[in-house]
């Protein structure tokens, strides 16, 4: 990989320490995101302000030294597409297999299930379930909703759906974390998570600081780390921009 | 409480669909063939701007019998084109569900004067842009994603590389001035002030802006994103080409390694012939397709 001429600049000579350290439950794990195609930056936003340290993944030597791995949003053929010619399929079954967490939202959780009802994609079976692509319709039926978690507490989290799957069946394993009208939309199975909604979409950080804590951060670490920052108290990442109210409020 | 329509379900679809590769396609065979390949999503058409561009006459909206052929052939999104202003075609495009109305100035546009209301529908609008101002003009009328407009059907990228040199760089200039010069600035962009106060806070489109017009190699396509695009648009650049099969791949894989040259290197190998293309620069003004859209 090149590395982008903006990241060569002598950073320690023009703002000398100028990057804050990192806060939050996330400090001390670098999870991965896979960036083959999607709302792969989100995730990271999003991991990066819970204090993780992010890297986008598109070769299997990029998941070496992960406590997770983020599988994002978008086209679910396309990813595996992808992931079949960047040679990454078996490498992240091999990464789940030592100990490796997975987070899948919406095309991520097709890839991590065991099988669709389609049939297409073929997938990656690291969950025992069997999802149904596009199941509440084409885009004129996406939505957000408000939408109760178990293990996320302070309230429903607003779940925004898009083209979403859901899963049509869970094996015994598998924890069912939330529904929605009847049909199963977030879940669990040891170490992997799913959603069929789209947490990197809303400033909303809950869902990701319990996929963080299955790998094992959280609050005895935040307390571990509290007073190596000492005194100064360095400014968050900035959350995802909201988009301005004259076209958010339609 | 459960809703459909709202801007961030619009632009949430958008934001699946960056880092990907949309294909315009005339047939639900080259739909599957633009699938197969990874595209993220196709653009449903009665025929290529290249085509467009040669036969002339009056460009509307596909017959709805192509668009539902393409629907049932594959499973990632299908997008449709309206004419400029026809909010009769959005709503006929609303009704067959395509995923993503473009507003297109590829089509012969139906209004001189006025875009589509867009906020009146439940699916989202993808518009053209040459400029800032005519972005956030677009995005005011309820735009849920932009696309730079280069020049379609020319296969020639060099006015995808204005448009987006040109958006990026008017961002850039926002960026530098002081709040008091916001208002101003509003107004010789033509644009609404908040949207231009938010661009130059944010220093970004606030939604996913594409590139189309005019790409029709993986080097074409990794350009475009290196200047800023979130993902590409190629229209007649992959079936107008030698090997549609083999390009298509190829360029899918550009849009996901577009920085890794290596990869670019190997992934150009082989492809046959692209698009034959036409000058874009000696075309007369009024031969171009762009300027149209206010």
């Amino acid at each position: 990989m090149s590395v982008p001429r903006s990241t060569r600049r002598p950073d320690s000579i023009l703002s000398p320490e100028s990057r804050p350290e990192p806060t939050g439950p996330g400090v001390g794990l670098t999870v991965g995101v896979l960036a083959l195609q999607g709302d792969f930056r989100e995730h990271r936003t999003m991991l990066e302000r819970l204090g993780c340290a992010a890297r986008e993944v598109r070769r299997p030597r990029e998941l070496d030294g992960l406590a997770g791995l983020v599988i994002p949003g978008g086209e679910s053929t396309t990813i595996h597409k992808l992931m079949e010619a960047h040679g990454l399929s078996a490498p992240i079954r091999a990464f789940h297999a030592r100990g490796g967490a997975v987070f899948g939202t919406c095309a991520g959780l097709i890839t991590v299930a065991r099988e669709t009802v389609e049939g297409h994609p073929p997938t990656l079976g690291l969950m025992d379930i069997v999802a149904r692509r596009n199941a509440f319709g084409r885009q004129v039926a996406s939505f957000e909703a408000d939408l109760a978690i178990a293990g996320v507490s302070g309230g429903p989290v607003r779940a925004v759906f898009i083209r979403a799957p859901w899963i049509e069946r869970a094996g015994p394993a598998v924890e069912v974390l939330a529904r929605h009208d009847g049909h199963i939309v977030a879940a669990r199975q040891g170490r992997v998570l799913v959603t069929a909604f789209h947490p990197e979409l809303t400033d909303d950080t809950r869902v990701h600081e319990s996929f963080i804590a299955m790998m094992g951060g959280g609050a005895a670490r935040t307390a571990a780390t509290a007073g190596v920052c000492g005194a100064v108290a360095p400014e968050p990442p900035r959350a995802r921009r909201a988009q301005p109210a004259a076209i958010r409020n339609r | 409480m459960s809703d459909i329509g709202t801007m961030r379900v619009k632009s949430g679809l958008a934001d699946m669909l960056k880092g990907g590769v949309i294909m315009d396609v005339t047939s639900a065979e080259q739909a599957k063939i633009a699938e197969d390949a990874g595209a993220c999503a196709v653009m449903a058409l009665e025929r290529v701007p290249a085509d467009i561009r040669a036969q002339g006459g009056v460009a509307r909206m596909a017959d709805p019998t192509k668009i539902r052929e393409i629907q049932k052939s594959v499973s990632i999104p299908v997008m449709a084109k309206a004419r400029i202003g026809h909010f009769v075609e959005a709503q006929i495009l609303e009704a067959l569900e395509v995923d993503y109305i473009d507003e297109s100035e590829v089509l012969t546009p139906a209004d001189e004067s006025n875009h589509i209301n867009k906020w009146k529908f439940t699916v989202p609008f993808v518009c053209g842009a040459v400029n800032l101002g005519e972005a956030l003009r677009r995005i005011s009328e309820g735009a849920a994603m932009i696309r730079t407009k280069g020049e379609a059907g020319t296969g020639d990228v060099v006015e995808a590389v204005r448009h987006m040199r040109t958006i990026m760089g008017e961002i850039h200039h926002l960026q530098t001035l002081d709040e008091d010069e916001l208002f101003m600035a509003a107004k010789t962009l033509a644009a609404p002030y908040e949207l231009v106060s938010w661009v130059a806070e944010n220093g970004k489109l606030p939604v996913v802006n594409f590139s189309a017009g005019g790409i029709a190699t993986p080097a074409d396509a990794a350009l475009m994103m290196q200047l800023g695009a979130e993902g590409v648009f190629v229209g007649s650049g992959i079936f107008k080409s030698e090997d549609p099969q083999s390009r298509a791949n190829a360029i899918v894989n550009a849009a996901t390694n577009y920085r890794d040259a290596k990869v670019l290197a190997e992934v150009s190998m082989g492809l046959g012939e692209p698009m034959a293309g036409t000058d874009a620069a000696r075309m007369p003004a009024e031969a171009k397709i762009q300027h149209r859209g206010w």
